[in-house]
């Protein structure tokens, strides 16, 4: 396989790790709404935490997308 | 339709030379649109402050609203995670974060340059964050600072490896700070570029392509609306790490 074949198919495969990245979001704001709606007086100084963890979580999924974008462009 | 302009995302990252400015030692210098947009970044940030604190009343303007509702959000945000003491970092970490809202939200301007989708901007003001961190650990602790890397109640023969994790994942904050923001910012304009390219694209294909058009217009403004949450929130993710990393800094057994 010549090599440019090669590294578009590895940028494809790398967006595989967002779809990963998506589930570990998901996680976190699930988690926040659940706890939120069994204490909902503690949920809003809890939000800011939420929002770090959830923009730490997404970091590593744009991790992968520069990856791929290294890859293709 | 061929005759058209292909699609092209990644034209709007070009840095240009607007006035070049010689060679230091076989490196072309030059003010180029990134150093414009830094510039304007900062105008931007003291005219804002110096006329929002201008009126100096009590109870305050609308103006002066805004400018106080901006201090104390990065204030409060350092005295809970710093405490008290760390105030002092205040102005620190206070730049920053106005510095990079900025940056972030004059790129969400049409034709605007995002600055910090360079990784050299990035990377840059990330160095920045981590050595402040390595020296005020070096003058607040003295030698003492690497007990970071030796966590309390560890078994002596897993010491070495221990050790060996939390020095590589120390070093690893700087690469995951710049990249972060760098890749938040990158992926969010092209992403911007393609879908408003498909409008045009779609647009020029007669009375069907046009109606057609209306679903990547919709998806262009919520990403663009999705672009402006992002701007911010990665704004304050790093304003917060660099808060967590002087936490580090400060104390470091954990």
């Amino acid at each position: 396989m010549e090599a440019d074949a090669a590294k578009l198919l590895g940028a494809g495969i790398a967006c595989l790790g967002m779809g990963l990245a998506a589930i570990g979001v998901g996680n976190i704001f699930g988690n926040f709404l659940a706890g939120a709606l069994r204490n909902p007086s503690a949920a809003k100084e809890q939000f800011t935490n939420a929002l770090i963890g959830a923009a730490l979580a997404e970091g590593l999924g744009i991790f992968a997308l520069v990856i791929a974008f290294l890859l293709v462009l | 339709m061929a005759a058209a302009d292909k699609v092209d995302p990644v034209h709007q990252f070009i840095v240009n030379d607007l006035i070049p400015l010689g060679h230091v030692a076989d490196m072309k210098l030059a003010f180029q649109n990134s150093s414009l947009f830094m510039f304007v970044a900062v105008a931007l940030i003291v005219g804002f402050l110096m006329i929002g604190t201008k009126a100096r009343k009590l109870v305050p303007g609308r103006l002066q609203s805004v400018v106080e509702m901006l201090y104390e959000f990065i204030a409060g945000t350092v005295r809970q995670v710093l405490g008290e003491e760390g105030m002092k970092f205040f102005p620190f970490v206070f730049s920053l974060f106005t510095f990079i809202l900025t940056l972030n939200l004059l790129g969400m301007v049409p034709y605007f340059f995002t600055v910090t989708s360079q990784i050299a901007v990035t990377a840059s003001l990330s160095i920045l964050v981590i050595v402040t961190v390595i020296v005020v650990g070096f003058v607040k602790n003295g030698p003492g600072f690497v007990k970071l890397f030796v966590p309390h109640g560890v078994p002596m023969v897993l010491l070495p490896l221990i050790s060996l994790i939390e020095v590589i994942s120390f070093f690893a904050r700087p690469v995951s700070l710049s990249l972060r923001l760098f890749g938040n910012m990158l992926a969010g304009h092209i992403v911007l570029k393609v879908f408003a390219g498909f409008i045009g694209t779609l647009g020029a294909m007669g009375v069907f392509g046009v109606i057609g058009a209306i679903a990547p217009f919709l998806m262009t403004i919520a990403i663009t609306a999705l672009e402006f949450l992002v701007a911010f929130l990665q704004a304050f993710v790093f304003a917060v790490l660099t808060c967590v990393y002087l936490k580090d800094a400060l104390h470091p057994h954990h």
